[in-house]
């Protein structure tokens, strides 16, 4: 029913003070993804819930758009060259990625940089858009490019490495990755051993001991002595580390490789997951060091890849043609189908071109080898050849991910004012894909223990553990944020920690300690733990990203599903969280959604507030493919009783405000947070062990083995005069961003001048952001990349810390009188300039590519070594054997005991018969997600209605013919679509376009007499647990930084013809 | 020598990656009204497939263009005589089923749904009579390949080059075609309509209908070969590509053009002798259309012809943009341009650079260095797109200028590969594409860096 804005503001605001006061502020949540695109329309509904306690929910890692692998790898969320550098690529391989149909006002690079004569090679499963541009179509199996990378990094290593070394690509790895660095080998109980962890310059100990136990040490190879070099983590966060922190290795020359005649060798056990439970044996040179056996990254990683050497024991394949054992061209091909040769023929010409050009051969890799459950193991095995061949950090090479729209270029400004930190600090930034596996009971299908997946090598530390054990365990070890937090309100935790005249953080760890005190997450079943209140904005969670769509409309919205999977049984229950006997249904009070279109979302939402579209209203965006930051401007006023986000958000803390005068007044909030990348808090945890405390009877220590705490005083009745307001604490306590901080204080000033000061109340002479416009130009003033103030004064930071060798304050200088502001966005697009808060340099007459400024001016990456990692030595990458690069498979459903549910039977089709496929979801042509295909002329171009891709052969064996309506079925969910029957298609495999919603020409299900689903109604979350490790260098949490994937791409379906009459 | 000036357009669909953002821009300009629900100006085909309206191009059913009745051109769907006989009864229309009837949503029942146990969903209901409807047929319903072998073996060109193709997965191959309306030299259309509603303008040759004039006969849709004329059930009256006259007329390219995404379209001017295109459009083999209709472009920077135009009447401007165009390079001095469906006689202007794609991946499979530039030339026949494929669009059958225009393109690439990377230029690859390292490097200019103001 429709009601006024008055009403519908009355009734979100009192939820939201019902449910603070009751249950606590991380009981309510935001979710608002891509600020990128609008970003002050993101930025003030995401200060509102900073401002009242509420976590945001990351949107990218969730999306599994996030590549695991940036920040294994680079320590770096994902920084990607700007599209125009395609240009500058002289090879350039399309894996995964369909540019003209997801990066369509892009493409034309790639259509034209062809004619410069770069050569394009597109790997894909189907004959899609990008393949008609390739020179070569690689179509391996879906979800085995991994294998296919794995064999061309063996030729490459083979070849240019061991065989007939180029001195460009060796001289790369000494310095810019972590190849010579020392391993510690472990001795098993069989007699091999298992590689281990870095050497320290603690073990050896060597150097100053502050931070030594963060100082991976490497090997001089003119004197073969242990050597501490710069640039590590332990510089990176230490007084001694001041001036140190920099890749310049002076005289020191690193020994790649222990290997020499007659040397001393030791056999490592390397698990190989395309054989169930096999393990290969190989022997790695080794040498005593600081008492330990030890070897280098790179002799590990050539017994990974493989690549033999003389002397060296253990099974090593006879050559390319030896298919029994990994990585040779003829093992993947038995894996992926790709034939042997041809895969030869593409690595050798990739390296040769890296080779010739100077690093200018690229990777453009997307969602097609992103949204695996092991994705993070396939990009790896791409980011290897870039690394192998010196591609990384060279304008026109490196990998060039695409999947999400990830880039607020203005990201100090932004960042700043959306979690409100100018007010109140910290925020609550929660994972997006941890909150919705707990929250939506999704664990509660899942039949197999996380060691399910453990290498048949590895130290086997799951046992009988449930995945949801590991998730409570990454929150209570600070690893991963989680909220609601603790079984109880954190403002009563507040109120009682300030009775109690302890240090609150004190205080809350002896509760805990004492058992007085639990988290939510151990028991997210209970009441008090569910999520009450949660507002979506500028997104379609319900209908686009929902991954387990059927266990959301259950568990969290208690509607009706078509889910039949059944629940673990009691021998597979969690053995550390609590199991309740009956699931609860309909957790939210209120779902919340302002959007100016019907989608699913909209459709299952208690209130729907109308929302102006980009359009209608002021505001900022930008893209990691173009280098401009633009303004959105009103054509036209919201039409209708529409209003902007902006608006909207302010009218609703007004209301919450006047709500709170004697209900909440100033409370006190118990806030506690992940121990930060980027931070000191990435220094928590040394060794990459799992200190855990519960059951061992230690106390936890917040901020080290347990999250870090936090009171916040919060005066509910002020929120709308803070959110209009510029606040105090950027100025005093400065703006951190990826570590460097600075101080905006002549911009405060600046903004008051500019924006005027707010006359009374809580803000009172504070710089006011009461508009939209205003809001734009404080992101833009806050920022590096638009203010060359900030940018110059931020590269003077790094320049303090990395020392003067590097040149960065030279840099800063350079673009110190840059500045853009929010009239010349209005105007045209304006470039922005290079910053502390991105990895690439750019100017006029050059184009973004990533990580420029660490090859160039020798900063470290935000990594352990400052180097880029091949090698990853925590405890659980152990576990799961994924220290190195490894092929790992798709998940095998079957094997993983997913269960047939009650499946909806055979009946439902008219013959009885079905075929079983892998259900994969690509982007699609004409939309953004579900935005706008249903718009009558897309609909009209395409088929008219939800549709699934299928292969002649897949539909001749179930008889089903073009446009004919078939069902798509699962444990999870059931799909209603019409069959395009295409010999672009591979047999065994189908597409079901992104989002194709339930909002247009979708008729029941024959199966099960409700409206059929959404592409993720055959999809259940699945969390990776080596995304949740915490506490430890670039394996530290951020939000939309690092944290685990939602990922769906390993999903399978039974597909039938169905009866051909549909009723709607 | 009767000196005219014509605007024409190259397509490079070599470039073209099947966005559709002319049909859609194109159709909000144009045709975002009631009676033109199912009018497409501009749309982009999916080859190999049917193409819109299915098959258009089966001129044995549909009758289309002209045919050669000895040395005489006539239209195919007969003399005037014949026309006027079948005024009320042609059956050489395309129907409803040919194109598709057009639907839209019951969009309202997602907000006015009653309460119930699921959620609302918007049925499709036909745009023709209200009615619920299923959808059946589109106008882009090949998309991709959509439909399999089963549909694209109604492609009309498929069905002429015969069993040399095979649907199938590991030998999947496709290409886009935008199609507008050609603009003829000769065009069919014009002749076709009996009462004189349609006309080529004098000074750009742009083929429109006098809405004043147009009786609705239809005879212009049947004579159309590449089925650009659509009635408007509405109006009453015939309705076509207008090539964006006013646009054209105030300086600005089509608005296909304007909006295309890949950078794939060009504008020019083409100066031609108006006295040979007659003769040219008859010649007997049907073949040797290509070569005849390239024989009617006069060249802009011969001082003759630049005489003879002033005294024709058309303005210097007009010559100097004859010199600049792009389509005339890509026409006449590079021949990497080709005519769609030359063998209806009707003289086409909107031409089109072959795709080159995949080349190396068909040389790949017989063992031989792809990147090898010797290699390249004689790899075209091997190319995944059948050659014979795009003679039958582009030349009538003829393989010959189609090999050449993508040795030409792959001249280029192997040219520049060795310039991006460093190396000494190889004379040899730009000599046996019968052109001269300048050459393709202005072409790679045109094609590669493609600038707005060079385009246009």
């Amino acid at each position: 029913m429709r009601i006024d804005w008055d009403e519908a503001l009355e009734i979100a605001a009192a939820a939201h003070v019902h449910t603070i006061m009751t249950y606590g502020p991380d009981r309510v949540a935001g979710f608002s993804p891509i600020p990128a695109m609008s970003m002050a329309s993101h930025a003030v509904g995401a200060r509102f819930m900073a401002l009242i306690g509420a976590p945001m929910l990351s949107f990218y890692d969730w999306y599994a758009d996030l590549p695991i692998a940036s920040p294994q790898v680079f320590g770096d969320q994902t920084d990607v060259p700007e599209s125009a550098d395609w240009w500058d690529a002289a090879y350039l391989m399309l894996w995964g990625s369909n540019v003209p149909v997801t990066r369509t006002p892009d493409a034309h690079w790639m259509a034209e940089a062809r004619y410069r004569g770069q050569k394009v090679v597109v790997v894909s499963p189907d004959y899609s858009d990008a393949t008609k541009f390739a020179d070569e179509w690689l179509h391996p199996h879906p979800g085995t490019d991994g294998a296919v990378a794995m064999a061309m990094g063996h030729v490459i290593l083979t070849e240019f490495f061991v065989r007939d070394p180029v001195a460009r690509f060796t001289d790369y790895v000494k310095r810019f990755t972590d190849l010579p660095f020392l391993v510690t080998l472990t001795e098993r109980p069989d007699g091999g051993h298992a590689p281990g962890k870095f050497l320290t310059a603690a073990d050896a100990g060597l150097g100053p001991e502050e931070g030594a136990r963060w100082r991976p040490v490497l090997a001089d190879a003119r004197d073969g002595q242990v050597t501490v070099p710069g640039g590590t983590l332990g510089d990176r966060w230490t007084g001694a580390g001041a001036g140190r922190w920099n890749l310049d290795l002076g005289e020191i020359d690193p020994l790649l490789s222990l290997h020499e005649e007659g040397g001393e060798t030791a056999e490592v056990v390397l698990p190989r997951f395309d054989e169930e439970g096999g393990v290969v044996r190989r022997g790695v040179p080794v040498r005593r060091m600081a008492g330990r056996l030890v070897t280098t990254v790179y002799d590990l990683l050539l017994a990974q890849y493989g690549v033999a050497r003389p002397g060296l024991p253990g099974r090593w394949p006879t050559g390319y043609d030896d298919a029994s054992l990994p990585c040779t061209p003829a093992w993947q091909e038995r894996i992926t189908s790709v034939p042997a040769a041809r895969v030869t023929r593409i690595a050798r010409e990739f390296a040769e071109t890296a080779h010739k050009s100077g690093g200018r051969a690229m990777i453009v890799m997307g969602a097609g080898t992103n949204h695996w459950f092991h994705s993070d193991t396939i990009y790896r095995s791409f980011l290897s050849l870039l690394l192998l061949t010196g591609c990384q950090g060279v304008n026109g090479g490196g990998w060039a991910h695409y999947v999400g729209q990830e880039k607020v270029r203005p990201l100090a400004g932004w960042q700043q004012l959306s979690t409100a930190a100018d007010w109140a600090r910290p925020s609550r930034q929660m994972a997006g894909t941890p909150y919705w596996y707990v929250h939506t009971d999704q664990w509660r299908y899942e039949k197999f223990a996380a060691s399910a997946l453990s290498s048949p090598a590895g130290p086997g530390l799951f046992g009988d553990r449930h995945t949801v054990d590991l998730v409570a365990q990454s929150a209570r070890l600070g690893w991963m944020p989680s909220y609601p937090t603790f079984s109880a309100n954190p403002l009563r935790l507040g109120a009682e920690a300030r009775a109690s005249g302890q240090d609150p953080a004190r205080w809350a760890a002896g509760e805990i300690a004492a058992g007085r005190l639990g988290f939510a997450c151990e028991d997210p079943d209970a009441e008090e733990n569910w999520p009450r209140v949660l507002t979506v904005w500028r997104a379609n969670l319900i209908g686009s990203s929902a991954k387990g769509n059927e266990y959301f409309l259950r568990h969290l919205l208690g509607a009706r599903d078509n889910a039949a999977a059944h629940e673990a049984p009691p021998e597979a229950r969690p053995r550390e969280v609590t199991w309740r006997e009956e699931a609860p249904r309909g957790k939210l009070d209120l779902l919340l959604a302002l959007d100016f279109r019907m989608t699913s979302t909209t459709l299952f939402a208690d209130l729907v507030l109308p929302a102006a579209t980009w359009y209608e209203k002021h505001d900022l965006s930008s893209t990691d493919m173009h280098p401009y930051v633009h303004a959105f401007s009103p054509a036209i006023s919201p039409p209708w009783q529409a209003r902007t986000d902006f608006q909207i958000f302010h009218g609703l803390a007004r209301r919450v405000g006047e709500l709170a005068v004697g209900r909440l007044d100033t409370a006190y909030d118990l806030v506690a947070t992940a121990l930060q990348h980027d931070t000191p808090g990435e220094i928590a945890q040394p060794g990459g062990t799992v200190p855990d405390w519960r059951g061992d009877g230690r106390a936890p220590e917040p901020g080290r083995d347990m999250p870090a705490l936090a009171l916040v005083e919060r005066d509910y009745t002020a929120i709308a005069g803070k959110l209009a307001a510029f606040g105090p604490l950027a100025e005093r306590q400065g703006m951190t961003v990826k570590g460097v901080t600075v101080h905006p204080v002549p911009e405060s000033g600046w903004l008051a001048a500019r924006c005027g000061r707010a006359p009374d109340g809580p803000a009172e002479g504070r710089p006011l952001l009461d508009t939209d416009v205003k809001l734009c130009e404080a992101i833009l003033a806050l920022s590096g990349t638009t203010n060359g103030r900030l940018a110059a004064a931020g590269l003077s930071a790094l320049a303090a810390r990395c020392g003067p060798g590097t040149g960065l304050a030279e840099l800063g200088s350079a673009v110190a009188e840059r500045r853009v502001v929010f009239s010349d966005t209005q105007e045209r697009p304006v470039q922005v300039g290079m910053s502390f808060e991105w990895s690439g340099k750019e100017a006029p007459d050059r184009r973004y590519a990533p990580f420029t400024i660490n090859t160039e001016n020798a900063k470290p990456w935000h990594t352990l070594t400052g180097r880029q990692h091949f090698y990853l030595d925590h405890d659980w990458m152990a576990e799961y054997g994924e220290q190195l690069p490894v092929y790992r498979p798709p998940l095998d459903m079957a094997a993983l005991a997913e269960d047939a549910g009650d499946t909806y039977g055979a009946e439902a089709s008219p013959d009885g018969r079905a075929v079983a496929v892998r259900y994969i979801t690509p982007h699609s042509k004409w939309s953004i997600h579900s935005e706008y295909q249903e718009n009558l002329l897309m609909q009209t171009l395409a088929r008219g209605g939800p549709v699934i891709w299928i292969s002649v052969e897949d539909a001749a064996a179930i008889g089903v013919a073009d446009n004919d309506w078939i069902e798509a079925v699962n444990p999870n969910g059931v799909v209603v679509a019409r069959a395009v029957v295409s010999h672009r298609m591979p047999p065994g495999t189908v597409f079901m376009y992104h989002v194709q919603e339930r909002l247009v020409n979708v008729p029941k299900s024959q199966a099960t007499g409700r409206r059929g689903g959404v592409h993720n109604s055959l999809t259940r979350l699945l969390v990776k647990p080596t995304h949740l490790i915490g506490g430890y260098g670039q394996l530290s949490f951020a939000p939309n930084y690092y944290g685990p994937t939602g990922n769906q791409r390993d999903a399978v379906t039974v597909i039938r013809r169905r009866s051909q009459e549909v009723i709607y | 020598m009767r000196v005219m000036a014509q605007v024409a357009m190259v397509m490079n669909l070599d470039k073209c990656i099947g966005c559709h953002t002319c049909s859609v821009t194109c159709k909000q300009t144009w045709t975002n009204r009631a009676g033109t629900e199912y009018v497409w100006f501009n749309n982009v085909e999916t080859r190999p497939g049917q193409g819109y309206p299915r098959g258009y191009e089966d001129q044995d059913k549909w009758k289309g263009g002209w045919r050669l009745k000895g040395d005489r051109l006539v239209p195919r769907a007969g003399g005037r005589v014949r026309r006027l006989t079948r005024l009320f009864a042609n059956p050489e229309l395309p129907l409803l089923d040919d194109y598709y009837e057009p639907w839209s949503y019951d969009y309202e029942n997602l907000t006015a749904a009653p309460l119930g146990e699921d959620v609302p969903t918007a049925p499709p209901r036909s745009l023709i009579d209200g009615a619920p409807t299923a959808v059946t047929y589109g106008p882009n319903w090949d998309d991709d390949l959509g439909g399999g072998p089963e549909h694209l073996a109604g492609d009309p060109i498929l069905r002429k080059i015969g069993g040399q193709v095979r649907m199938r997965y590991e030998q999947s191959f496709m290409f886009y075609l935008p199609r507008i309306c050609e603009h003829c030299l000769n065009p069919s259309c014009v002749a076709a309509c009996p009462s004189g509603a349609l006309y080529k303008r004098i000074e750009d040759g742009i083929v429109l209908v006098d809405q004043d004039r147009c009786r609705g006969w239809r005879m212009c849709v049947t004579g159309c070969p590449y089925k650009k004329i659509y009635f408007n059930h509405g109006t009453g009256k015939a309705e076509k590509c207008t090539m964006c006259y006013p646009r054209i007329e105030a300086g600005e390219p089509t608005v296909c053009s304007e909006t295309c995404v890949g950078r794939l379209r060009y504008l020019g001017v083409i100066l031609y002798d108006a006295d040979r295109v007659g003769q040219a459009a008859a010649v007997p083999d049907e073949r040797a259309l290509y070569g005849a209709q390239l024989g009617c472009f006069l060249d802009p920077d011969d001082p003759a012809v630049a005489a003879a135009a002033e005294r024709a009447g058309i303005p210097h401007q007009w010559v100097e943009a004859a010199r600049s165009s792009p389509v005339y390079a890509l026409i006449a001095r590079y021949r990497v341009a080709l005519p769609l469906h030359p063998e209806y006689r009707t003289m086409p202007m909107v031409w089109y650079v072959p795709p080159l794609s995949p080349i190396v991946d068909a040389l790949a499979e017989t063992g031989n260095d792809g990147e090898d530039a010797g290699n390249l030339f004689g790899a075209i026949e091997t190319l995944r797109i059948p050659v014979e494929y795009l003679a039958e669009l582009f030349t009538a059958g003829d393989t010959g200028p189609v090999e050449a225009a993508l040795g030409r393109l792959a001249a280029m690439r192997a040219h520049m590969r060795r310039a991006n990377l460093g190396e000494e230029p190889d004379p040899r690859i730009a000599a046996d594409a019968g052109m001269t390292a300048g050459q393709l490097e202005e072409m790679y200019r045109l094609l590669a860096l493609a600038k707005y103001d060079e385009r246009y």
